[in-house]
């Protein structure tokens, strides 16, 4: 159930602290700590705010303009989106089953973008909370003699988020606003030289995801109890599974246990989400708050992406993740593993398997066929779901006698994630911060905490001067005591 | 990852959301660049910088980002770069000093010279159009890339 810091009592005479942007997190989101006299958290609370316009920026627009379009909704994840459109148009255009070459090509761009995401956030977006620590010597010390033992690990990341947006950019033609899924299949075949340019590079990023596994595993169990308990949540998990159970990204039904294990739903139609899922709204907040409907509100938010991916499926179709996979469910002793701090340990099976998938399909000669597309009699609405790197992705629409959207409704992955974000922040509050003196390395294990999810808040927007880290501290008479500002270029600056 | 095309000294990489207001300066850029393509440039554009636009330095005589900016001044600025791991370097957008620095870890040497050609941006709406102001400033901007190009010793 819902935690009870989400709403303070007498809130107007708590001191307020502001984190603002968050840092390291994409797009612009704050945290809000009010604090009692003593110094306790009375009230926490994640605010992301730029979740505004996504719907009324489809309506209006033709049905197929929309893979290429929902492209900008987000310039982290636009393959995600790409994808999640191409299958709701695929619906609207009475295409019930792709060309194999169709679907191995889209799943191709799929394991590529999820294989470079997963490698940019474990390189250079996690890594100083995994590798540096941010309040304890002793863990700098190791970490630091991690990255001496590893001196290539950063060229890795570089490398694979490499690898993988150049299958982007063959599988979709360009590098950005590509155009590789349409409706109902897709524009172009690949070539014998597209596949060999692909080949060449994948053995090299299958050992690299290979070692980046073993490596996390080593950061993980050398503070086993840390990592097992920090930001830890108990909570239900929503991921898609294929029709044998197994791991799957692109296609297949919606599977979501509880706490314990136990199934709540399982191989449901996603096309029928709406029976399932809802969506609550708080007056505190722009995003909402999906649950699931049997559960209610307060008990029904869940936990999606790599977390609940890897509990929820009971096998992977690829060797080597899948002896991963077994490693990482022991240390639930049984049932599901709920450490936070896991997510990372997940996404990196998970990018294992995409590297294994992406050899498996550099073999298939599928991927040069000349079958591209089908269609069959148009709908009026389709819906399109796919495992985005973050978790589980919902596009649906709905389009009138021109072929117009009239009407379009979006479940982004870190939107599913909102209440368990928030939740992690409380266990932070209460684990850390409750009645100690607030400090900016206390202060960042609250975005420790956030950055396990590896949110994408959905700000495309980047421009210079935009992305500081404000500071500040307000007291229970609304007055400005304290403020830090952090630049984009890390200096740390007190404003007052 | 192998390259696979020729590569031109000159590098212009522009980034920004098309469907961002006043963002799209970077794309518009690129766009209008496109049209009659300055001789020895590659031309880029992206979202916004990650890590993996190090690699497209490489074998670079001269680098030029151009992007929209909220705090310079109008119409635009240049400003010489040079190589700096600052806090952008773990976010999901970085700052291109930042993209220089992955170079330099990567590649074990000093990145080419680098300019950042800001422009001057005013409202950044998911799905707004470009504001006038900033549509002023880019015609500007791109006026002094034509006339003065700061890469024409390198191309």
């Amino acid at each position: 159930m819902t935690s009870a810091l989400e709403t303070a009592q007498n809130p107007e005479s708590l001191k307020r602290i502001v984190i603002e942007p968050l840092t390291r997190v994409e797009g612009h989101g704050k945290v809000t700590l009010l604090q009692g006299n003593n110094r306790n958290i009375r009230q926490a609370r994640l605010h992301i705010t730029e979740f505004r316009g996504f719907e009324k920026f489809i309506q209006g627009r033709p049905y197929w303009e929309l893979p290429v379009l929902v492209q900008r909704l987000c310039g982290i994840c636009p393959v995600s989106h790409h994808l999640a459109a191409a299958k709701a148009t695929d619906m609207i255009v009475g295409a019930t089953e792709l060309t194999p070459t169709a679907e191995k090509i889209r799943r191709l761009m799929h394991y590529g973008q999820t294989l470079q995401s997963h490698a940019l956030h474990f390189f250079h977006l996690c890594s100083p909370d995994l590798l540096f620590g941010f309040d304890d010597e002793v863990r700098h010390r190791n970490i630091v003699g991690v990255i001496e033992d590893s001196p290539e690990i950063a060229t890795q990341g570089v490398m694979m988020r490499k690898y993988g947006q150049e299958i982007i950019r063959v599988t979709s033609g360009k590098r950005v606003h590509g155009t590789g899924a349409i409706p109902g299949g897709i524009n172009k075949g690949l070539s014998r030289e597209e596949v060999d340019y692909l080949r060449k590079d994948i053995a090299q990023n299958l050992a690299w995801a290979q070692s980046a596994v073993e490596l996390v595993k080593k950061v993980f169990y050398e503070e086993l109890d840390y990592h097992m308990g920090f930001a830890r949540i108990d909570t239900s998990m929503m991921s898609m599974v294929n029709d044998d159970g197994s791991f799957e990204l692109y296609h297949g039904g919606l599977r979501a246990r509880d706490s314990l294990g136990n199934e709540i739903f399982d191989h449901i139609d996603y096309t029928n989400y709406t029976e399932y899922l809802r969506e609550s709204v708080k007056d505190w907040s722009y995003m909402k708050f999906p649950f699931i409907k049997a559960l209610g509100e307060e008990e029904g938010w869940y936990r999606v992406g790599p977390l609940a991916r890897v509990n929820n499926c009971d096998f992977f179709s690829t060797p080597l993740a899948e002896a991963q996979r077994q490693e990482f469910k022991s240390l639930g002793d049984g049932l599901p593993v709920q450490s936070t701090m896991a997510y990372h340990w997940a996404r990196l099976i998970e990018t294992l398997h995409c590297a294994e998938a992406i050899a498996g399909l550099l073999e298939d000669p599928d991927l040069m066929g000349k079958e591209l597309r089908t269609k069959g009699e148009l709908q009026s609405v389709g819906t399109g779901v796919i495992e985005a790197p973050r978790g589980t992705l919902f596009h649906h629409y709905e389009i009138d006698d021109d072929g117009i959207v009239s009407k379009a409704s979006l479940i982004v992955s870190t939107t599913n994630n909102n209440q368990a974000m928030n939740e992690s922040i409380r266990k932070v509050a209460n684990q850390y911060l409750d009645g100690k003196r607030l400090s900016e390395a206390l202060l960042n294990q609250v975005e420790v905490a956030i950055r396990a999810y590896d949110p994408c808040l959905s700000c495309a927007t980047h421009a210079i001067g935009k992305m500081p880290m404000e500071l500040n501290l307000v007291d229970a008479g609304g007055q400005l005591v304290d403020r830090l500002e952090k630049r984009t270029t890390g200096q740390i600056d007190r404003t007052i | 990852m192998n390259r696979g095309a020729t590569v031109a000294p000159v590098l212009v990489l522009t980034y920004g959301n098309p469907s961002r207001g006043d963002d799209a300066l970077g794309t518009a850029m690129y766009d209008l660049l496109e049209k009659n393509p300055p001789l020895n440039v590659d031309l880029l554009t992206d979202f916004q910088l990650q890590i993996e636009h190090a690699t497209d330095l490489r074998e670079r005589e001269f680098v030029l980002f151009v992007d929209a900016g909220i705090n310079c001044e109008e119409p635009f600025e240049l400003q010489r770069l040079s190589a700096r791991k600052d806090d952008s370097f773990t976010t999901h957008a970085m700052s291109p000093a930042s993209v220089l620095s992955v170079y330099q870890q990567i590649y074990r040497r000093e990145p080419p010279p680098a300019y950042l050609l800001t422009i001057r941006a005013y409202k950044f709406g998911l799905g707004k159009e470009m504001s006038s102001a900033a549509g002023e400033n880019l015609a500007r901007a791109y006026e002094y890339l034509v006339e003065e190009p700061p890469w024409a010793a390198h191309a």
